[in-house]
Formats: C-alpha cells, structure tokens, sequence
C-alpha cells in the first residue's frame, strides 16, 4: 500500500533530521580535528614521518611523565572511591530532608570551578596558611612547614576535584538499589556486617566501577591542580602538551603526546570492558537478569570468599559494640558514618568558603584574616579585564546552553523513542567527548580553528563547548525521557491535540524541568570550561576561567580570593535555583 | 444522540515476524457496547491502538460511518480513548484536564467551562475541579478520565482495561457506571478487558480474541452456552469438557458417544459443520451437571458415575470436584447454590452425574472451524 510507505520514509526524514545535527556537530568539530592531531604526529613536512614517536621514547623523560601521572591518577581514584562510597551511601538512605543538605553540598564542591578550589588550596597550604597556622599555634611545628608543590599537595587538590564527581556516580546507582533486600537478608539470617558485605556491596560494585572509571580518566587528563599545586616532579602529561603547543608551536609532538595519552585511556576503557561490560556506564540500570559481573571461575569464587570474611569480620566488630545499637532503626546510619561523611564534606568545601574572610580582609591571604576592604572586589570590578571576561563567560554559557539543548533534545527523543538499529554505538559516540582527554580535544580544535579562523571568536568558542557539553544534555533528556509516560501523549493525541499542540501543552510543560536543569548544566559546563578556552581564545577575549588562569599562574592576589567567592555565591545561586525549580515540577 | 459505526476490514499489523494482528474484520454497529476480550498478547490492545490511530496498521481499513480513516491521524478520528492507567496530564488540574479536548477543538471558554462542570456532574465528582490528578484515589482518576474522554462527545469511546488498577468492589461499582453513562449517551463503545466476568457482565456482544485473531464473536450467551471452539468454552467461565465421537447428525442436534462408553447420547450444536465419525467434544457447564446418589433421573441425556474428590464452598456457590470412574477421563466439576446446614455428601461417596441433553453442547475438538 502506498500510504504506510509514505509515512515510513517521512519517518525516516524526521530520524534523520533529528540524529543528524548532533552527528554533524561531533563529525566537524571532535572526529575531525582529533583525527587531524593524530594525524600531525606521524605526517611531517617530508611526509610519513615516526621522528616524533622516536622523541618521545628517547629519553625517559616522557615515559617518567606518563609514570607519574598514572600514579596521581591511580591513587586519586582509591582515595576518591573509598572515602566516596561512605558519602553516597549515607546520602542514598538519609531522609529526604537531610539528602538535600547533603547533596547540596556535594553538588555546591561539584559545581565550584577546579581552579577555584586549587586557588584554595594553594592559599591554605601556604606558609602563612591555615594549616600552618593551626600546626604551630597548637605547638606541633615550630616553624612555617612547606605543604605546597609536592606530591601530597596534588593529591589534596586531585581528590577534592575528583571526590564530588565520585560520590555523584556512585549515588546514582546505590539509589536504584532495592532497599528491602539488605532486609530480606536480616530476615534470612545474616548480621547487619554479612547483609552489607554479601549483599548491598555487590548490587553498588557497577557505581564503584562507574566511579573508579570515570575519576581515572578525568585524572588523567587533568592540569590545573599538578600546574598550581605541584612541583617539577609532578607534572603530569598533559601539561606537556600544553608546553608543546604554547611554547614551542610543535603540533607534531603534542600530537604524539596525545596518541600516548589516548592509548592509555583506551587500555583503560578495555580493560573495564573486559571485567564489568561498558554497558554498566552507559545503561540506565543493569538489566536484572544480567550477572553482575563477567568475572568468573576461581576469580568470583575468591571474591565472594573475601566478602564472607569481610561480613564476618564486620560482624564480630560490631558484637564487641555496646549493646544499644540493637534497638536502632536499622535503616539509620550510624554516628560514626554520618560523622565521617560530614568531615570529608567539611574538608571538601572549607577551603573555598575560608576565601570568603580573606577576600574582604586587608592582610592579604594570611591567616587570619585582618581588617575589613572591598578593595579587592572594586579592583576586579573596574578592571576591564576581568569584566568582559565575565561578560563573555555569560554569553558563551548561554550560547552552549542553548546550542547544546538545540542539537541534544532532538537526539535524546531519538535514542529513548525510536529502535533505530545500533543504538548502544551511536550512544558511545554522543558519549565519545567525554572520554577522550578534553586536552586534546582543546588541541585538536585550536589547530581546526586557527585555519578556520575561528580562534578568538565566542561562536568558535561555543561550538567547541558544545560539543563537551552535548553528552551530558543528552544523557539528561535520555533519563528524563525515559521516566516519561508516553502514553500523556497518546492520550493529548486521541484527545485532537495534533503533534505540535501535543508538544507544546503536554510534552515539554511535563519534560520542562528536566529541560531547564540540562540547560544549566551545559551552562554550567561551559561557564566553567578551560580547556578549550586555553587555546581557542587565542590570548584575546578571554573567558573568566581564562582569564583567572592567566591571574593566579601570574601570582596568586587577593583579588582573585574576591573573583572565587563570587564565583562560589553564583554557583550556589544556581544550583539552588536549579533545586527549586526540580522541586516546584515534582511537586505537581 | 452523537454515535457512529465502526467497520474494520483485513485489518493486520505485524511486527518484524511476529503477527500483532491476523487479517481482522469486524463491524460493531452504532451505539453498540462491544467487547474485545482475550489473553495477554491475543491482539486485543494492537487492534484498540488501530482503531484509534496510535498504531498504524500494515493492511486493511477501517471506516467510521462509512468515511475512510485507515490513514488518519489519532487527533482527526473523532475517537475517545480511555487509558489504562488514565493518562491524566500530571501538570494540569482536573478542570484542564477535562477541558483540554475543547481547547484542542477551540470551544469557547465559557462554553469548556460549562461543559466540564457538567462532565464532573456525570461522573459525581463535581468538588475536585480544582485539584490535582495526584490528589485523586485510583478509582477517582479512572472517573475523571471517563469524563475527560465524554466531555467533548466523541462519536465512538475506546477503553482500554480501565478498571484494571481498581480493586474488586471498585471495579464493579465502575463497571455499572459505565454502563450508566452508555446508555445515557448512547455512545458506541469498544471496550477492552482479559476479565470475562466483565465483558460477561458489560457487553452487547464480546469479540473473543486468541493469538491475533478472532475466536469467536457474539453475545454473551452465544459464547457461554454455544462455545465454538475449546478455547472459548475454556475462556468463558469453568467447563467439563468431556471427548466423544460422533454417530450421527440430524436438524435437532448430534448422536454421540462419549468416549469409554457405549449407549450413545444428545448433544446439541450445528449439525452442518459435524460429520459422522469425527472427534469432538461434549461441553457441560458445571451448574448443568446434575449429581444424585448413584441410580434415580431417568430424563436425563448423558450419565456417568464418580468418586467425590473434594468439595469447596466459595460464596453463592459450591463445587464439587469429583472423578469418573471411567479411566482416563479427565476430573469433573459441578456447582450449585450453596445451601445452608451440613454438606449432604461425604468425601469418597460414589455419585451418580447426568445432564439435560439442551446442556451438552458439542464442541470440534482442534482449533479451525
């Protein structure tokens, strides 16, 4: 018959029209210009060259690099993953009320720009710090220790960059675990320490992993802690790209760089592959069928003989307890959890909550803080400088917000309401921005827009954050999607709604939080984006994450404790505007 | 009176391989109360979603009052539609919700308004106009989408499950109100369901569906009584479904023989799709099955004889469970009212089981007819 016919091939239209700007997009502005530095580092002026990689593998300098950084990173993600997994726990079995305040915090550390919390850091373990302070006034020290530039002080900085990201992982799977299962086990028999053990942790093993992955990768990648709390022995890799493309224009070598970097991330991601199935991140929920894990044979069998030890182990502890935590509800956390996840959540936000006094003061950033000036803040404010930039991080933010929405709804509505065929791979290639390091997604761009020229421009800018923001407006709209009813819609269609009626007094008033708070959070992404902004501002019109990077690599200036507290106020602005507005549609 | 007629013609839609929908062709006339009943996955709801457009169909069409609609959009078909699970928008309250189909179909404001609040007064819940669909019970949201779906009369009404959240006290006040509301309205309703006691209770006539196609339609005393097939027999309520050959075929009804017996016996059914010879099989309903001490009803068509196995009081009526003494025939069911006072039979009591010939019904044994 013709009609049906007729309608399978506008249907296909409407697919494509809606799959293919995101695909467009990721094509130009990730594929090509990854594929582009990937393919400077063995293309030189003389043609097919591999003088690069012979550089690189001829001194030990690049491969001590390497070793460095992976073990930063390594050791960032246990610390992250370990000290994580009590905070995400306690959050997902707290009452609402109390979740909030715990998730806002959370959130807030997770909202606040790394640089700002690295400016913090560097500020607190000064010589004439807090923590100095604290030492010798308490009498451990005598004189000012140096904290700063060596590998402990990265470490602080990395695990309270990547803690945040770790907890938000983790939670989102402990939320989906069915609360009556550690119970079913208590009625079955097992103590409170076996429940947990042989029970609640193997349904939360695909967050820990999720988490464990996800730290890693961003550790791997990052460069604003080890450049402003580190020293010479802990540059980490990519910092010599930067190095590569600022100093000495040598896109070959920072192309060769990038390869290593890349194979790292791979090895990774296929290692993970192999042990857990990549469909744990990327899926919703593990199917229920599903094995947890694809470990198997006397690997499992010693697994679950370390977690029978463990519940055991538990148990017997909390036997030489006093008694009266028998009587407690056993769904409230102990004291004990609830004060160790309230100090990691202090220690966490203190830092930049301590620029608050210091940015008002009038000693400069010693503590404590002397006096009180708004000098700082009408420096930063009547500085030209720090003004257009702030300008300019609006507009770009916005314009993200509302390119990123533009190209991912569409998509999302693709993926959750059509069975187009190889779904789980077009995922991983919306997904793809997030995994490959942004450095060198930032360095690929730089070359793309330089011949394009784009560099220095706000829409070269926004297209180059859009596409790190994209995944994330995507995986929302997906979720929000997903826990749509469609049938609202068959009903507003039945009802003579025709399609766009249908969209505008049903589908998007239902979906308008979900839209608004992915809006924020690609604003959010961009807002606080170095990276890209880097290279592709060119030195001009830099953006306020440029442009306080340019300050505190410079010196490290009470003006920018006032520029960090009010990136902070706004910042909490925001997510508790974005908090109302989640709340104000569930209450409907 | 707003009512149309609904002509559906080799209606079929597939999925991939699997058959949603087998050729279908079905006429439900106007104002009538039609129900499509059937297991999970019989295509019962593939060919509600046709009807109302949410699916297209791969062949066939389907007319309202003769007007082609097979390719029209949902919001053009003039259709009601009742959710199973109410579909009732969660950001508007219960006034929008009602008043959306007029808004969609640009009625004036004071005119929506009116009719709303007399939709509310339909369904007797005149005081929640302002409230929100979460504020509502089950059974008040399931009334709400009722009047969502009349409030702008549309010519036929499709429900799909509607009482299916609702408990069973629930349901069955529901159920009378719908059947209130049709006829007051006059509306042609197809309505769809897997609960035979409601379609039984509800219907002018039950479509029953099977596998993607239609087993068999009529009114509900067509299919209690006159099963064509063992599947409906079985669908319908309890049966003893006894296997026979039969001998011979007259205007009245059947000769047959049960199987492991020799008298034959009656049994009525259509005598021009039997022949002589062939397999089928012999339909009494347990109220039909008339049990006595051993001996005694010499009117009676059919006899047999059985141990009583078990016997279970359940409300208004009680079963008795009892197996032939005939080898490898299967366990038997009858029931009567309950009556107070002891149970006149003991467990193991050997009784003696007959029938009217009007009761037995024959059956082809297979599927096709």
């Amino acid at each position: 018959m013709a009609a049906p016919r007729a309608i399978q091939r506008n249907l296909a239209w409407t697919r494509a029209a809606m799959g293919a700007p995101l695909v467009l997009l990721l094509v130009l502005f990730l594929v090509y210009p990854v594929g582009q530095l990937l393919l400077l580092s063995v293309y030189g002026e003389s043609g097919f060259t591999l003088a690069q990689y012979r550089q690189l593998f001829a001194s030990s300098v690049y491969l001590d690099v390497l070793l460095i950084t992976l073990k930063i990173s390594l050791v960032t993600t246990l610390i992250c993953v370990v000290t994580g997994y009590p905070i995400a726990y306690l959050i997902s079995v707290v009452d609402k009320k109390r979740k909030t305040t715990l998730l806002f915090w959370v959130l807030l550390s997770f909202w606040t720009s790394f640089l700002v919390r690295a400016f913090a850091w560097i500020v607190l373990l000064g010589r004439n710090g807090v923590i100095n302070k604290l030492l010798i006034s308490l009498g451990i020290i005598s004189s000012p220790a140096s904290l700063l530039y060596n590998f402990g002080s990265v470490l602080v900085g990395m695990v309270n960059a990547l803690l945040p990201l770790a907890v938000l992982t983790m939670l989102a799977v402990m939320e989906n675990i069915d609360r009556t299962l550690p119970r079913a086990a208590a009625t079955l028999g097992a103590r409170p320490g076996m429940a947990f053990w042989k029970i609640y942790f193997p349904l939360s093993l695909p967050g820990v992993a999720a988490a464990g992955i996800m730290v890693f990768v961003t550790a791997i990648g990052f460069f604003i802690v080890p450049a402003l709390l580190g020293g010479r022995r802990e540059t980490m890799i990519t910092q010599l790209i930067i190095d590569q493309v600022q100093q000495t224009m040598n896109w070959g070598f920072a192309g060769a760089i990038s390869v290593l970097l890349l194979f790292v991330v791979f090895i990774v991601f296929a290692a993970y592959d192999r042990l857990l199935g990549l469909s744990t991140m990327t899926g919703a929920a593990a199917p229920r069928n599903a094995t947890p894990s694809r470990l198997s044979g006397p690997l499992q069998k010693a697994g679950d003989a370390l977690l029978t030890l463990l519940g055991a182990i538990s148990d017997r502890i909390l036997r030489l307890l006093p008694s009266r935590r028998r009587d407690r509800n056993p769904d409230q956390a102990g004291m004990g959890l609830q004060a160790f996840v309230w100090i990691m959540l202090l220690i966490i936000s203190a830092p930049t909550i301590l620029m608050i006094p210091l940015s008002f003061g009038t000693g400069g950033l010693n503590w404590p803080p002397q006096g009180f000036t708004l000098h700082w803040y009408e420096t930063v404010l009547s500085s030209p400088l720090w003004t257009q930039a702030m300008l300019r991080s609006l507009l770009v933010g916005v314009g993200t917000g509302l390119l990123a929405m533009l190209i991912g709804t569409p998509a999302a509505f693709l993926l959750v309401r059509s069975d187009i065929r190889g779904k789980a791979a077009w995922l991983a290639f919306i997904l793809s921005p997030i995994v490959v390091p942004r450095m060198i997604i930032a360095v690929g761009l730089f070359y793309v827009f330089a011949r394009m020229g784009l560099v220095g421009s706000a829409f070269g800018l926004i297209l180059g954050h859009t596409v790190v923001a994209v995944p994330y407006v995507v995986m929302t709209m997906m979720a929000v999607l997903r826990s749509y009813d469609t049938r609202l819609d068959h009903a507003a269609q039945s009802l003579g709604a025709r399609p766009i009626a249908t969209l505008r007094y049903v589908t998007f008033p239902i979906l308008g939080a979900g839209m608004m708070s992915s809006f924020l959070f690609a604003f959010a992404t961009s807002f606080d984006e170095l990276t890209i902004a880097l290279f592709a501002t060119g030195g001009l019109n830099a953006t306020l994450p440029k442009q306080f990077w340019d300050e505190v690599t410079l010196q490290v200036s009470p003006a920018i404790a006032a520029v960090s507290t009010c990136l902070f106020v706004f910042m909490g602005l925001l997510i508790f505007v974005a908090e109302r507005l989640r709340r104000r549609a569930a209450a409907r | 009176m707003v009512s149309s007629s609904l002509r559906i013609h080799e209606l079929c839609k597939r999925y991939g391989d699997f058959v949603a929908l087998a050729p279908t062709s079905l006429d439900v006339a106007r104002g009538e109360f039609l129900t499509l009943l059937g297991p999970s996955g019989s295509g019962k709801t593939t060919l509600l979603s046709l009807i109302a457009g949410l699916a297209h169909p791969d062949e066939g069409r389907i007319l309202i009052d003769d007007a082609d609609v097979t390719h029209s959009p949902a919001y053009d078909r003039d259709i009601g539609v009742v959710f199973q699970n109410y579909a009732l928008f969660p950001h508007m309250t219960i006034e929008d919700n009602i008043a959306f189909p007029l808004k969609m179909r640009k009625v004036a404001d004071t005119e929506a308004r009116r009719r709303t609040a007399e939709a509310l007064e339909t369904v007797r819940l005149p005081h929640v106009a302002k409230r929100y669909p979460r504020e509502l019970s089950g059974g008040q949201q399931q009334r709400i989408a009722l009047a969502r779906c009349i409030v702008y009369r549309p010519a036929i009404i499709l429900m799909d499950e509607p009482l299916g959240a609702l408990d069973k006290k629930l349901r069955d006040q529901m159920q009378l109100e719908i059947k209130r509301i049709h006829r007051e309205l006059g509306t042609t309703i197809v309505y769809v369901t897997h609960d035979q006691e409601e379609a039984m209770t509800m219907s002018d006539r039950i479509c029953l569906m099977n596998a993607g196609a239609i087993e068999q339609i009529g009114t509900p005393q067509d299919l209690y009584f006159r099963p064509r097939s063992v599947f409906v027999a079985d669908f319908l309520g309890e049966s003893n479904l006894l296997s026979a050959t039969v001998r011979g075929v007259d205007s009245d009804g059947l000769d047959v023989v049960l199987a492991a017996q020799a008298a034959p016996s009656r049994a009525v059914g259509n005598g021009s799709i039997f022949a002589a010879g062939e397999p089928i099989k012999v339909m009494v309903r347990p109220q039909n099955l008339v049990v006595g001490d051993a001996g005694g009803g010499d009117q009676l068509a059919g006899r047999l004889s059985g141990r009583l196995l078990d016997v279970m009081i359940s409300g208004s009526l009680t079963r008795l469970y009892i197996a032939p003494e005939t080898a490898g025939m299967p366990q038997l069911v009858a029931a009567h009212p309950t009556r107070s006072g002891a149970a006149p039979y003991e467990i193991g009591q050997l009784l003696s089981l007959g029938w009217h010939a009007t009761d037995a019904v024959a059956i082809s044994d297979g599927k096709g007819i």
